[in-house]
């Protein structure tokens, strides 16, 4: 297994000099943090430390809380050929990731109590928070109700059947209207099948183009818009998963005007990509939803800036090279996304001109918010979780920078912006950098 | 590098106007060679060609075997059913032990679109579309210019209609393509569900009213309709396909000009079109059969023909 560079972060740990994004108190400084057993000290413009302390100069770096993934598929239990819980780990800390949450729709399903609790102590050693999200029908089969309370007290944030769209509309309205007592969101994955059917691309010019059969961006829009719809009707939570096209980018927006408890999340994959890279057949743009269209594209990033859509979600997708080798109408769709995550989303939003500190909101309070986890990460006695991003560089992604264990990324060859060169997550030091690792970690 | 710009014969979406004249004028000299009372000659000899076919086929396959064995290429048909493939032997392991054994091209059916462009990537042979899902069946696209040619003599500003189920045709995408480049004029008829979103940018228009169709084309290409698709059904009946875009002898007899009837086969003989109009001296039906081995000679010869030795270093 490949794994980051790692070491026990000394007693006291004293990083000093980085441009600290605080997104919490939405403040920016040059500034110091200091930590002491792992734990957040202080926080501040200068800190004086008298005692023996391991100093950490990061002039010119940015240090801000670790990012937060609400939407990953680490494949434990079932499909540990393509990722388990410890190399998903190692992806989301070479991403920046310090808190990942995990989608149950792993084989079998994390459907039961003692599912949840099998994944929350399994991530217990690990060097980063999994949050385990149970499935909101038993099996996934889209009927019964999961048993959301007891899954809830062995440690689930979430509910979702994701992968299959909820399409009972009566189930969904009882999920929304069960789990809002619990206090915790429903995630359905709209994509209405009938609409859908066959398809593999997006419906356009391109599938047209290519003679591969196309998914219409109304099997989405009218599935979010129906969602939306019933969240308004009971007062239910609801949370908007890879939001794809610009019709359900409108749909969410008069939800919100509605003051409907709704949120959503965007994948970096789909503000990076459009339907014409799918030009080559290459099954590594094959995902559900599909990858749609510049307008799409330009409507998910107006999302993000004006706060229809909340954050930013890899929905880390790994899947065998055997499989995606397979002819495109055959082969699953996803793609890994948590090593490229930051640096493909500040690509596309600094070129659209979305201020960094606004962008580092998408991957750390705004994601946590939606699933009620601690806001303040700098705040005294706080398990230390941060990152520290060299934003301004610039570099070509490819096979060596996946620590996944699978490497179905649609990323390798892009260009991208801004790299997570270090994360202190769990009392621990880790760097993907040998030279920046050596620098300070020797 | 061969005769023609491309190593392959993926689609007619990269072959550049000047190759499809080279293809059509092979053709015609290979199809002298077909009427011919010793109908082979040795051009492939030494070369083996396997024929590759993912999908049941029937006409397709005999007209590449066919032309295989006129140039006196060795031939080898390997048919897989989509299950087997699906569930047993990878994709990859079966092409590549395939190539194993020493050929030098392979002519490729595939259920699913892209496939041939997928094989490019684990072999070396010359790889022949022989039809992806519904993505492109560029030989059965030539095969119609060469029809066309042989029945009009020019290609630039004819009138074609293509009448059917648009969006599941392989045939019509590859038509629309390859007329276009050489100057005809496509237009698209069927029923609404079955015109896929954009096909207008690949440079054809539509009209839904057959009869304007008929009036306005110099020939049609009828399509095979099926009415369910994977559990999907695209029009209500048969008889109401008929009434709104039925080939039949009412509608040809209305016209005040002959009108060339193609089809690419199989045909469903009073669904589509009408057997008294399948059969009539105006249809070309049975000339593509034969166009079509004289335009996979001419692939063949130009995609895996040695040159002439004055190109030579």
């Amino acid at each position: 297994m490949k794994k980051l560079l790692s070491k026990r972060l000394p007693h006291l740990f004293h990083i000093k000099n980085g441009n600290i994004i605080d997104p919490f108190k939405g403040k920016e400084f040059v500034g110091d943090i200091l930590i002491k057993n792992g734990k957040i000290v202080e926080v501040g413009e200068k800190i004086e430390v008298t005692d023996e302390v391991a100093v950490c100069d990061v002039q010119g770096l940015v240090v801000t809380h670790g990012f937060c993934d609400i939407h990953a598929h680490f494949r434990e239990p079932g499909r540990e050929d393509k990722e388990t819980l410890t190399t998903g780990s190692q992806a989301a800390l070479a991403g920046g990731f310090t808190t990942v949450c995990v989608m149950p729709n792993t084989d079998p399903p994390l459907d039961s109590p003692e599912s949840i609790r099998f994944i929350c102590e399994k991530a217990t050693d690990l060097p980063i928070n999994i949050l385990p999200i149970g499935t909101i029908t038993k099996g996934m089969k889209g009927r019964e109700l999961s048993e959301m309370n007891a899954m809830y007290e062995e440690g689930a944030v979430a509910f979702s059947d994701d992968g299959l769209p909820l399409v009972d509309s009566g189930v969904l309205r009882r999920a929304l209207e069960y789990s809002y007592r619990i206090g915790v969101p429903i995630i359905n994955h709209a994509e209405d099948p009938t609409l859908k059917l066959t398809g593999q691309m997006h419906e356009g010019r391109w599938s047209t183009k290519l003679g591969l059969i196309g998914i219409p961006y109304v099997s989405e829009s009218i599935m979010v818009n129906r969602d939306l719809q019933i969240t308004g009707f009971v007062g239910g939570r609801l949370h908007v998963p890879h939001v794809s096209s610009e019709k359900s980018v409108e749909c969410i927006r008069i939800a919100k005007d509605e003051k409907w408890l709704v949120t959503a999340e965007v994948t970096p994959h789909h503000l990076y990509f459009t339907d014409s890279d799918l030009g080559g057949y290459n099954t590594y743009f094959k995902v559900a939803p599909p990858i749609r269209t510049e307008e799409d594209r330009q409507a998910l990033i107006n999302g993000l800036k004006d706060g229809v859509i909340d954050c930013i979600a890899t929905d880390h997708a790994p899947h065998t090279v055997e499989e995606k080798e397979l002819p495109f109408d055959w082969a699953p769709n996803g793609m890994i996304g948590l090593e490229t995550a930051f640096g493909a989303s500040w690509y596309v939003l600094f070129e659209n001109k979305i201020p960094l500190r606004k962008v580092i909101e998408l991957f750390t309070v705004n994601p946590r918010r939606i699933l009620g986890f601690e806001l303040d990460l700098f705040r005294y006695g706080v398990e230390a979780e941060l990152v520290i991003l060299d934003v301004e560089k610039k570099w070509v992604f490819n096979e060596d920078h996946i620590y996944s264990k699978s490497r179905n990324s649609a990323f390798i060859g892009k260009e991208l912006l801004g790299y997570p060169v270090g994360v202190i997550s769990t009392n621990r030091f880790y760097s993907g950098d040998e030279t920046f690792f050596s620098k300070y970690m020797s | 590098m061969g005769f023609l710009r491309h190593k392959h014969l993926l689609g007619l979406e990269n072959v550049p106007i000047e190759d499809i004249q080279t293809i059509l004028d092979t053709a015609f000299t290979f199809r002298e060679v077909l009427d011919r009372p010793i109908k082979k000659v040795p051009t492939l000899q030494g070369k083996t060609v396997v024929n590759l076919f993912f999908e049941p086929s029937t006409r397709t396959r005999i007209s590449f075997e066919l032309a295989e064995k006129r140039l006196s290429a060795d031939t080898v048909n390997f048919s897989a059913s989509v299950s087997s493939l699906t569930k047993g032997e990878s994709f990859k392991d079966t092409v590549q032990n395939i190539e194993a054994m020493k050929i030098d091209g392979i002519v490729m059916r595939h259920p699913v679109p892209g496939a041939p462009i997928h094989l490019t990537k684990y072999v070396d042979s010359v790889i022949i579309n022989a039809g992806d899902g519904i993505h492109e069946h560029p030989t059965q696209a030539l095969l119609d210019m060469m029809s066309l040619k042989e029945k009009f003599g020019e290609l630039k500003g004819l009138k074609i209609g293509i009448i059917g189920d648009i969006t599941h045709s392989r045939v019509a995408r590859s038509n629309i393509i390859g007329l276009k480049k050489v100057g005809a004029e496509v237009t698209l008829c069927g029923p609404p569900t079955l015109m896929p979103l954009g096909i207008e940018e690949l440079g054809a228009q539509i009209n839904y009213n057959l009869d304007e169709v008929l009036n306005w084309a110099d020939a049609v290409n009828v399509l095979r309709i099926q009415r369910e698709r994977q559990g999907v059904n695209y029009f209500p009946s048969v008889r109401e396909y008929r009434a709104l875009f039925g080939v039949t002898k009412e509608r040809v007899e209305k016209l005040d000009k002959p009108l060339t009837i193609m089809h690419p086969g199989p045909m469903n003989r009073g669904v589509e079109i009408d057997s008294d109009v399948a059969d009539s001296e105006n249809a070309i039906i049975l000339d593509q059969v034969l166009n079509g081995v004289a335009v996979r000679m001419a692939i063949l010869y130009l995609l895996l023909g040695d040159k002439p030795s004055e190109d030579k270093d």
